[in-house]
Formats: structure tokens, C-alpha cells, sequence
């Protein structure tokens, strides 16, 4: 319902409203202009889902590294320089070829600021937000996700400060690929568990797609 | 409270119609970008904490909470605390004029401040002074919470048995943190099969979520 209407709804009163606050607290002082725009600026274009694809590349090539992330993921994060606000308490939970990982915040919209950026809009849907602990596979199959019967689904519901990211399984024949042709793989949705990390098949028909 | 926002297992909300990831936008709509602004620098002036602005979007009615966008919600919400931490009023809003003076006792972060406050985050790791009171492995029953107040127990794991599976430290307990109470509880990640929750197990899947020691006791 929030989705459709963020897609739907002509945002001419909000938008006014929205400007009239943003005047009135500047004319009052308790905003400060170059602030507001930086802080968009961040989020906009400084951190996003490509900070939590290195931390997945980097484990899927590197034991050591993989073995940290595990143990102390905002440790491991912040030592590529991922650190702040909404990743203070990381943790990576890892898939298995019989445990897949669902992340979802049922009450509000929790995600790992700093390794995935802000979440997308169906993330913080309401749909999403029931259906993920109630229905995880119907949820998948709806992102084209069709996992085996056999693989058993762990969804976890951020209710606290402690903030998931899921490390997808690395696909079949992509061993010893460099970290740049593997970071191809990794989507951010993977990262949220809705869909697995691409295959080489995938990104070949997506590159004759584009060709 | 139960309110709107408390979705886990609602039914009746329609397919969630997710927008492909390599086309969507952060924002969809240049107020948006200004709402998601607004609302933390205004957080930055530290009169109220994460779990009040978490609360002030609660206690909306719940067809309105629905019914709006996700960041009308954040409008709503940041409109309330500056109307309840009285820093503005009715009718400023509503006029978006400033009248009469107003209070220099705020620090207002500037461009410099913002980089810092959001790089070092706001980390709710806190001690508790006692020790956990549950092991992992211990079976626990999730107490029944009907409260006016701000809670992060959610309704659908109310009244199930589940099973401690780790144990995440002392966290702030929002409970108590959202009358400014800012306090350390246990925090543990809990397990409940699927059976548990909603009666079927046809999946064999399972729901990890953390809860604070003083939502559960040992079954």
C-alpha cells in the first residue's frame, strides 16, 4: 500500500508542506543549510550497497578476512572504512546450500546504513514488513526467487540496534575470479537475502542484453 | 503500543511489488530528499533520542500510518517532536513563519558536525551491572506486552516459546529509553520455529529476532 502510493500519488501538497518546514526551521536556526544538503549528499552518493558487496567479495576470496566478518563484523567493516551511523552493531549471517537468510525490520525500516546505504522503498512497505516472517517463500518467489525445497529459510526481524547483512553463497565457477568481476555478482538485494548472488550465466545474457 | 506500525504477519496488504533494483532511485521525489534531511539534522540537536522519534511515528492513527508514504511518516513524525519539544508551534507550522524569539541554547551541527556525528554513530552497547539471566539453549516464553508506551516487542511473538540462541550483551532498553530512562538490559537473538508462530510447518523455517531480557522468562 506505502509502495504503490510512493509510485502513484502526485507529491504536490507534501512537497509544499515539506518546504515550508525546511523554511521555517532555517529561519529559525535550528537547521543549518550546508548541513542538510551534506547529509543527502552522504546517503545519496557516498555510501551504499557497494560498500557491503567489497565486505562479501573480500569473503568469498579471503579465509582470514571471511573468519574476521564472522566474528566481529563491525570490526571488519570499519577496517575498510564502513563505519557510522546505523552499523555500529553489524553482524553477517551466512548462507549455506541449506539455510537461506531473510532480513526485514517489522517495525519500522532497521537496515545496515553504512554496508547497504538507505533501504529501498519496498523494504519499508508494509507488505514486505507482514509477509517476511510469516510467508519467506512466497516473499522470494515474488523477487523471482525459487529456492529448493529442502533449503530451510532463517528471516531475522531487526527489532534492535543490531543491524544484518547476509552474505550470499558464492556462485558455482566463479573460484579465483578477481575481486572486480566478482563484485559484479553481488547485489544489494542478495545482500538482503530477497534473491542470490548472480551466476557468470546471468551477467553473460545480461551483458548481450545491453550489446 | 500496537499500533500501525507493528506489521509482522498482517494479512491483506497486497504483493509488494518491488521496483528493480538497478533502476530505482535513493529518492523518488526531491521532498523526500529534504524530509530524510530534516529529520536528522534535527535529530542532531539531541533533544530527543532514536526510540522517541521511532515512537512519535507510532502513535499515528493506523489507517494514517498505512495510508501514507514511508516518509510522510518521517514528516509526521519529525512535525511532532518539534511540536512537542515546543520547538516550534501550530501555527508556525502551519504558516511556516517564524514567530517570536527563539531559544539559542541549542547546538545547531553544522556541515562539519554532521560529517562527525554520522561517521561515529551512536553505538547502544551498555552494561547492565547484573548477569544474563538466560543460556543459551534455554526455552523462553515471550510475556504478553500491552502497553501505551513505546515497546520493540512485536505483537506476532507474544505469547510464544522460543530459544535463546545468542546473547548480544547489555543494549539500551528502548522501553525505558523512550521516557529519556536510558538504561542497559540483556539483548538476546531468539528463536522460534515456524509452528511456534503461526501453526503450520510445512517450511521447516525459522525466525531469529532479538528481544530484551525483561520481555521474556524461563518456560
Amino acid at each position: 500500500m506505502a509502495n504503490d502510493h510512493d509510485h502513484t500519488e502526485p507529491p504536490s501538497d507534501i512537497a509544499l508542506r515539506v518546504k515550508a518546514l525546511e523554511s521555517l526551521l532555517i529561519e529559525k536556526g535550528l537547521v543549518d543549510s550546508a548541513a542538510l544538503d551534506e547529509i543527502i549528499e552522504i546517503y545519496e552518493n557516498k555510501v551504499g550497497p557497494r560498500n557491503g558487496a567489497h565486505l562479501v567479495v573480500k569473503a568469498w576470496s579471503d579465509r582470514g578476512f571471511k573468519q574476521k566478518l564472522m566474528e566481529d563484523a563491525s570490526s571488519a567493516a570499519a577496517s575498510l572504512g564502513y563505519l557510522g551511523r546505523q552499523g555500529e552493531h553489524l553482524r553477517v549471517v551466512e548462507n549455506t546450500p541449506e539455510l537461506h537468510n531473510l532480513v526485514v525490520c517489522t517495525l519500522c525500516s532497521c537496515y545496515p546504513w553504512t554496508v547497504l546505504g538507505l533501504p529501498p522503498a519496498w523494504y519499508k512497505s508494509a507488505p514486505y514488513r507482514a509477509r517476511a516472517v510469516s510467508r519467506p517463500r512466497s516473499v522470494l518467489e515474488e523477487f523471482g526467487t525459487d529456492l529448493a525445497k529442502d533449503v530451510s529459510i532463517r528471516v531475522w526481524d531487526s527489532t534492535s540496534e543490531m543491524r544484518y547483512l547476509v552474505l550470499p553463497l558464492q556462485p558455482k565457477g566463479t573460484e579465483g575470479w578477481s575481486e572486480e568481476n566478482l563484485l559484479k555478482l553481488v547485489t544489494r538485494n542478495s545482500m538482503i537475502g530477497v534473491e542470490l548472488a548472480k551466476t557468470p550465466d546471468q551477467i553473460q545474457s545480461m551483458k548481450q542484453g545491453i550489446d | 503500543m500496537q499500533g500501525g506500525h507493528d506489521l509482522g504477519g498482517k494479512q491483506g496488504l497486497g504483493l509488494i511489488n518491488p521496483e528493480p533494483e538497478p533502476i530505482e532511485p535513493v529518492f523518488h521525489y526531491d521532498w523526500e530528499r529534504r524530509v530524510f534531511a530534516l529529520t536528522l539534522a534535527t535529530g542532531m540537536l539531541g533533544e530527543w533520542n532514536i526510540d522517541q522519534s521511532r515512537f512519535a511515528r507510532e502513535r499515528q492513527h493506523p489507517a494514517a500510518y498505512l495510508n501514507n508514504s514511508y516518509y510522510e511518516n518521517w514528516y509526521e513524525g519529525t512535525c511532532r517532536l518539534l511540536l512537542e519539544n515546543k520547538l516550534i508551534s501550530k501555527n508556525e507550522l502551519e504558516s511556516g513563519r517564524a514567530e517570536g524569539a527563539v531559544s539559542l541554547s541549542l547546538r545547531v551541527p553544522s556541515k562539519k558536525d554532521a560529517i562527525k556525528i554520522l561517521s561515529s554513530g551512536g553505538p547502544t552497547r551498555m552494561d547492565v551491572g547484573t548477569q544474563p539471566k538466560f543460556n543459551i539453549g534455554d526455552s523462553v516464553y515471550v510475556r504478553k506486552k500491552f502497553t501505551d508506551g513505546h515497546t520493540r516487542v512485536p505483537a506476532y511473538v507474544q505469547g510464544c516459546i522460543g530459544e535463546i540462541v545468542m546473547h548480544h550483551g547489555g543494549h539500551v532498553f528502548p522501553d525505558t529509553n523512550v521516557t529519556g530512562n536510558r538504561k542497559g538490559e540483556h539483548l538476546y537473538s531468539v528463536r522460534f520455529g515456524e509452528d511456534s508462530l503461526w501453526g503450520s510447518n510445512e517450511d521447516k523455517n525459522e525466525l531469529y529476532i532479538d528481544l530484551w531480557e525483561p520481555y521474556l522468562e524461563l518456560k
